[in-house]
């Protein structure tokens, strides 16, 4: 048996995994297996951990178990007007809350809201011991001790298991327009920069196969002006869900490539444009598909102070693009405190871990 | 009952230097401060009484202690040089920017190098078209606003001492502001810090990319108040200024209903750019100094600031002047002027310093509470101050639940100080037991520290101190700040018992 209902049961299997040191490969609904270093270990299956646990929509949080899926959370926010910003990817399936967050990724309107670790509020976390630990909390504001629920936004379950987590949520807009502009890759890029620095309400800019794709979210009168000053061909709702949806799941036909990279750079970096190059957030975050790049999008990326994944395809390693030796060491100290004998997702996150 | 829990991984030993009672040898002491003339300017080493004065304390002056020195460094190489210096002389660094602070992390240990990062002052560049600045942390807050705004840009979070705060100092406190409800804190407006640890290395975390691989250390560092890396250049984010901003103030007779009227706004789709609270015994006390116009009559005031192009602006204030009527508000004003909109928020902006006129002494706590709690947190705090004899005005960044009450005292009457303290510290274990947090916005620093014992267990403490191990094995970054130890919480503990007023024994964690 692999899945856990309880809070008991996960905090056993961890107890015996931490005895007997055989590895624990942690997973909810697997959407994101392709994500990560590798895989190794006996699979623990975390959605029978699931239920909402707290949710008033005044307060603006919602608290979750780490089962939950994303669609039952998005479901209930939608019946009170309000979402997740941060629109976490859920690929082709329907992930558990604890995987978004675990896996940190964030959609196309991380450009005007932030990053998924921006909206976790508190995590709880089972440790190697089997102990769970409550960090943060479910308000806005908290600056006691470290911040270890945005620290374990993304870390793959490097510290331990996210049993629960607190996020921040938002009104949805009340009102959204989507343009699209026949532009070269370099004119959307300096238009998105140029756009950037007024007080436009964008909630999206992405270029592809030669079209410059704008969002536009907020009150009716600032989404209607932006409308005028941006111009271009007005996308209707069905056009818009189906792009900015394919952009945040990744199932944009462009992803039907065998080889992906994702390259992270500043968002006014000149990169060479590429065969195959999609567009996203404003121009800080630049897909490549096909061999054609291949690994001189490590160095590309490091030439402009961005960094670069090989998300899919080539056997790349590491896929993750390589820490700096200071903050390497910082990551083999933080393991070794938090879980020396090496039972959560070994290898996953960093390469580069205390020896079990 | 939990299943039977394995020792924990790795055994962590307190830091020695925890303990605020360690001393140095006279001679060890000396050559510290010899090692570090060697090393810097003669006008960058501070070592006599006098000179030391200024540094005893930042703005909670209730906890003083004098360093062994000072070092003022001009360039990074020099920051490096006096960390080196105090790793071999096994001595601890307290960084430390504008001395602002209200928690006391910029306090000193007796034996300790105080690193004050106020000549790294430079704006290093201001980056338009990628909408960024890469500053000094001795840049003040207020600054990087000024020098953005030729280009029609600013630095969005602006605690009310931006004036004279700087960028390090918000780095290590994560500081807020009246606007961070909908512009975020300094860790959402922070892409990426250039910093040392105390072995002199050089980390780069975050930057002008998004994202960065391995572990988010760059939100784990933000708010780390001084005890993991001494930050020495910040890349902030700069975002377009809108073209205009009203305040619409509301009136309530009743805190509760004020209460309410905040979470209707929420309800009601709508994040203003600013939302605050003050309750009648603050403005009372603000309004002869700044003449705002206050309602004096209220029983609470609210401001809601609406931001953006004009006609957003003016549907925004319609909508909320409707929600806050609709949540019984006795009186309405809009501002008709920036002039006007400055004037309503300067009594709030200035309640601190409107406290120190009424009120020999004054002690801020900073806890924060889910909003829908506030009404019952005002009526605890009445049945306190009668209880403590003291009275309290209260301010609230009402929007994100973070709480200001503002205990008055006189440090010169016998006990008033020790009153207040317990008054404080009740307040916070009252805001954890209702599922907040003891502080929000201003640090635990030193004042805090016992209150860590309420809101944290062991275990989750010792995590703390593993991270903490991580970055600074030797455990010399501002020792005894932010993490109580296990002695420490067990003496707090007794402490609570021995005065017969363990306050919310029910609590979980206790």
């Amino acid at each position: 048996m692999s899945a856990v209902a309880s809070l008991r049961e996960i905090q056993e299997r961890v107890i015996d995994a931490n005895r007997s040191g055989a590895p624990l490969r942690l997973r909810g609904a697997g959407t994101k297996d392709f994500y990560g270093e590798r895989l190794e270990g006996e699979l623990l299956d975390l959605r029978s951990h699931r239920g909402v646990i707290d949710y008033e929509p005044s307060e603006l949080v919602i608290t979750a178990h780490c089962g939950t899926p994303l669609s039952e959370i998005e479901a209930l926010l939608a019946a009170h007007g309000q979402f997740l910003a941060f629109e976490p990817p859920a690929f082709a399936g329907d992930p558990t809350i604890g995987g978004v967050i675990a896996a940190g990724l964030s959609g196309p309107r991380r450009l005007q809201v932030g990053a998924a670790r921006d909206f976790v509020l508190g995590a709880k976390l089972v440790e190697a011991s089997g102990e769970e630990l409550s960090f943060g909390g479910r308000v806005m504001k908290n600056v006691a001790g470290f911040d270890v629920s945005r620290l374990l936004c993304g870390s793959l379950g490097f510290l331990g298991i996210i049993t629960e987590v607190s996020l921040k949520v938002l009104p949805r807009p009340r009102c959204e327009q989507t343009l699209v502009l026949r532009l070269s890759s370099q004119d959307a890029l300096a238009v998105f920069n140029r756009w950037g620095s007024l007080p436009l309400p964008i909630s999206g800019a992405a270029w592809v196969e030669g079209s410059a794709w704008v969002r536009l979210s907020g009150a009716p009168p600032a989404v209607r002006a932006a409308c005028q000053r941006i111009g271009g061909d007005s996308v209707d709702a069905v056009g818009a869900a189906d792009f900015w949806g394919g952009l945040r799941h990744c199932t944009h036909r462009f992803f039907d490539d065998s080889t992906i990279w994702r390259v992270s750079v500043p968002s006014n970096a000149v990169l060479e444009p590429g065969e195959k190059l999609l567009i996203d957030w404003g121009g800080a975050l630049r897909w490549y598909a096909g061999e054609a790049m291949g690994a001189r999008a490590r160095t590309l990326a490091s030439g402009v102070g961005g960094t670069a994944m090989c998300w899919r395809g080539q056997t790349v390693q590491p896929r993750f693009h390589p820490l700096s030796k200071t903050v390497a060491q910082i990551h083999r100290r933080l393991k070794q405190h938090f879980d020396p004998r090496v039972i959560f997702n070994r290898g996953r996150l960093v390469a580069v871990e205390t020896g079990a | 009952m939990p299943p039977e829990l394995n020792p924990h991984p790795a055994h962590t030993a307190e830091p020695p230097w925890s303990d605020p009672d360690r001393r140095l040898s006279p001679a060890a002491a000396q050559a510290v401060v010899e090692a570090l003339r060697t090393l810097l300017p003669a006008d960058a080493v501070l070592s006599s009484q006098q000179e030391l004065h200024p540094y005893e304390c930042d703005g909670l002056t209730a906890f003083r202690q004098i360093p062994l020195a000072v070092a003022l460094p001009r360039t990074e190489a020099e920051v490096r040089e006096v960390l080196l210096t105090c790793r071999e002389h096994d001595v601890p660094v307290i960084a430390r920017g504008a001395g602002t602070g209200l928690s006391g992390g910029a306090m000193p240990h007796p034996c300790s190098v105080v690193l004050s990062l106020a000549r790294l002052n430079r704006i290093l560049d201001i980056d338009p078209v990628a909408r960024t600045a890469r500053v000094q942390p001795g840049v003040r807050n207020l600054e990087v606003s000024e020098a953005a705004a030729p280009y029609g840009l600013y630095y969005a979070p602006d605690p009310s001492s931006q004036l004279a705060c700087t960028i390090g100092g918000n780095v290590a406190e994560n500081s807020g502001g009246v606007h961070c409800l909908k512009y975020g804190l300094t860790v959402h407006n922070v892409l990426g810090i250039r910093a040392y640890t105390i072995d002199g290395e050089s980390i780069e975390l975050g930057g002008g990319a998004l994202d960065s691989p391995g572990l988010d250390l760059l939100a784990l560092s933000i708010g780390s108040e001084g005890l993991l890396l001494v930050v020495t250049e910040v890349l902030v984010k700069l975002v377009p200024r809108p073209a205009l901003a009203r305040v619409v103030m509301a009136s309530y007779d009743d805190v509760g209903k004020a209460g309410d009227a905040v979470a209707a706004i929420i309800a009601a789709g709508i994040i203003p750019a600013g939302l605050e609270m003050m309750d009648r015994k603050a403005s009372v006390a603000v309004e002869p100094f700044v003449k705002a116009g206050y309602d004096l009559s209220a029983a609470a005031i609210l401001l809601a600031e609406a931001d953006g192009t004009p006609d957003e602006v003016t549907e925004e204030v319609s909508e909320v002047e409707r929600v806050l009527r609709a949540a019984g508000a006795t009186a309405i004003a809009v501002s008709s002027s920036e002039q006007e909109r400055l004037r309503f928020w300067s009594g709030r902006k200035n309640a601190f310093p409107a406290a120190g006129r009424v009120s020999p002494d004054y002690y801020c706590m900073d806890g924060t509470i889910p909003r829908k709690n506030l009404g019952h947190m005002l009526k605890a705090i009445e049945e306190m101050e009668e209880r403590y004899g003291l009275r309290c005005m209260n301010v609230f960044h009402a929007g994100d639940g973070n709480l200001h009450p503002l205990i008055l005292f006189d440090a010169n009457r016998s006990g008033e100080w020790e009153r207040a303290d317990r008054f404080g510290a009740e307040i916070l274990e009252l805001c954890v037991q209702l599922g907040g947090t003891i502080t929000g916005e201003h640090g635990v620093g030193i004042e805090k520290i016992n209150s860590m014992c309420v809101q944290f267990s062991p275990r989750e403490r010792t995590a703390f101190f593993s991270i903490k191990e991580a970055f600074d094995p030797h455990g010399l970054l501002n020792p005894g700040k932010a993490i109580p130890t296990l002695r420490r919480c067990a003496e707090y503990g007794k402490m609570h018992i021995r005065h017969g007023a363990l306050p919310h024994p029910d609590l979980p964690r206790f």
